[in-house]
């Protein structure tokens, strides 16, 4: 499905947040977690083509997307829900959800989106996703967003955070439902035990590397472990 | 009759397709070309000078009228004097606008000075479209003068939009505001190739518990030029608000002066400017939902001027 094949990323700097990670995606539901700065949101963004490699391939489908421009990877099939949402003044929640799913979508669909995220569409629909938005509010709206393209891969960069402990639920049956109903894989970021619980395989990033990779019930009793915890974050300290 | 053309100006300016129901006067290539009264608003000709007087009765409800220009002949020059005179408790709306057809080479110019007589407790919708189109080199030049007498209790909102097609304008607007008067301006302009556009509001908030707020959203592109300046003068107990917000692309310019000036030790004045390009981060979100860049930057854009 995914794969990476020695992808390096340096700034413009000179620092290397990607240090020659090869890894290859082929499950349908994968998380991906590690310390903060480990390199999870960079490599998210080197997927969707956000940043270009310094070094290394990226091919989706067998096929070489590592020159592809971001409208082109979309159009391939790849979805990002950004760590932080962007907001735009004058556009409205309806018109992001419409470009989203690549047409006109008529009030109902767009209200059926917002409600799988948990927000009352009519409070939603014609409001703009300008400042006056909470954070959580965009976030969900983001998550909506990626559920209108409905493409065959999804990321999403930590879809929990600023979302409130009752609906969090909610937020997991959102990615089980999509599970179900999408062909497509779904890769999300993130800090949450419960969230990972769900996962057919775990990646650990840290230090810009990979950590470990593995099916979930082999990577996550190591993570909750304190040791584990450890060995995965030393290597950011070398 | 309107020839076609006209009517294209009509419908970019007025949303009409026709000439209007209800009350209305229309303006073709510097002469009337037709009014009506209503039971309410009667349209007067100026004698002395071109224009109108336009008089509302007090306790006019729910009513509009539309007074758009068209100049479709190139070259045509002219100062239009118009009048409002709006009773008390009045609540109407007023449609203006001016469409230029440049196909020559002159330069069409049209300045309309529109004064405004808000009675008390009246309440006033003014919108006013500016549109330019051709395909000649004569340049379209438009320079609206505005001018509110704001009486007690009042309340006016004004909204100008100057999407397309206007080479030069300067506009200006002056609003004096009495006791418990609201004055709210919404402004959109955009500007593109070598255009140049000025925005000039002057309002003094001299009455008692009187509110301003004046928000100007612009967007230059290509080697355009805008310069927004406002001048606030908080006079007594009020509240005066000004926002200019811009976004800048290509080698365009453009300046932001926002004044504001208290004269009241409860006088509350704000003024908000910020001009800047388009994120890079609205571009990036909207090409990961499969825009091109061209595509992301008109809906950012459209939307910012909605
Ligand atoms: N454009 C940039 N310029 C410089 N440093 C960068 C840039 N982008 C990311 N970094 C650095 O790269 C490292 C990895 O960042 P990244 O956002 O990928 O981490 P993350 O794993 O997503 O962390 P978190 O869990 O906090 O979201 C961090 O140290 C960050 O400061
Ligand atoms: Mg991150």
């Amino acid at each position: 499905m995914l794969e990476f094949i020695n992808v390096s990323y340096e700034t413009l700097d000179g620092k290397e947040i990607i240090k020659g990670i090869s890894l290859q995606i082929d499950d349908r539901f994968v998380a991906i977690t590690g310390p903060n700065g480990g390199g999870k949101s960079t490599m998210a963004k080197l997927i969707a083509g956000i940043y270009m490699p310094t070094s290394g391939r990226i091919l989706l489908d067998g096929e070489d997307i590592t020159n592809l421009s971001i409208t082109e990877r979309a159009h391939r099939g790849i979805s990002f829900a950004f760590q932080q949402p962007v907001r735009f003044k004058g556009i409205t929640v309806k018109e992001l959800i419409s470009i989203a799913s690549g047409k006109n979508i008529s009030v109902s669909e767009a209200c059926q989106y917002l409600s799988e995220v948990g927000l009352c569409a009519k409070d939603y629909i014609n409001r703009e996703v300008d400042g006056s938005l909470s954070g959580g509010e965009l976030k969900r709206i983001e998550i909506a967003m990626i559920n209108a393209r409905g493409t065959k891969l999804s990321i999403f960069d930590e879809p929990e955070a600023g979302i409130d402990l009752w609906s969090f639920n909610n937020l997991i049956q959102v990615f089980r439902s999509m599970y179900e109903r999408t062909k497509g894989s779904i890769v999300i970021i993130s800090h949450q035990e419960r969230i990972l619980d769900i996962a057919d395989k775990i990646i650990v990033v840290s230090g810009g590397e990979i950590a470990a990779y593995g099916a979930k019930n082999q990577i996550l009793p190591e993570l909750l472990g304190a040791q584990a915890g450890c060995r995965f974050t030393k290597e950011a300290c070398k | 009759m309107m020839d076609a053309i006209q009517k294209t100006l009509l419908e970019q300016v007025a949303g009409l397709h026709e000439v209007p129901q209800g009350a209305y006067s229309l303006r073709i290539n510097g002469s009337l070309h037709g009014k009506n009264d209503s039971e309410n608003i009667s349209i007067v000709k100026k004698e002395d000078k071109p224009g109108i007087d336009i008089y509302i009765k007090p306790g006019t409800k729910n009513e509009s009228m539309h007074i758009p220009v068209l100049l479709s002949q190139s070259g045509l020059k002219e100062v239009v004097y118009n009048d409002f005179h709006v009773g008390a408790d009045c609540d109407v709306t007023i449609v203006a606008g001016c469409g230029i057809h440049n196909s020559g080479s002159g330069e069409s110019e049209h300045s309309g000075i529109h004064t405004f007589y808000v009675a008390e407790g009246a309440r006033i919708k003014y919108v006013e479209k500016h549109y330019g189109q051709g395909d000649g080199n004569g340049k379209n030049v438009m320079n609206p003068t505005t001018v509110v007498v704001m009486a007690k209790d009042s309340y006016m909102e004004m909204e100008t939009a100057q999407i397309k097609g206007v080479d030069s304008t300067k506009r200006d607007t002056r609003a004096t505001l009495a006791d418990g008067a609201t004055l709210i301006v919404r402004e959109k302009i955009m500007t593109h190739g070598e255009q140049f556009a000025e925005t000039n509001f002057t309002v003094d908030l001299n009455g008692e518990n009187c509110a301003t707020h004046v928000i100007s959203r612009s967007v230059a592109k290509d080697k355009s030029r805008q310069s927004f300046l406002s001048h606030v003068n908080g006079n007594n107990k009020c509240s005066g608000h000004t926002e200019c917000d811009a976004i800048i692309m290509d080698d365009a310019q453009v300046i932001a002066l926002p004044q504001i000036e208290a004269n009241h030790v409860d006088a509350s004045l704000i003024h908000e400017a910020a001009i800047g390009k388009i994120a890079g981060e609205q571009l990036i979100k909207l090409m990961t939902l499969g825009l091109t860049e061209k595509e992301a930057e008109e809906h950012i854009v459209n939307g910012f001027l909605k």
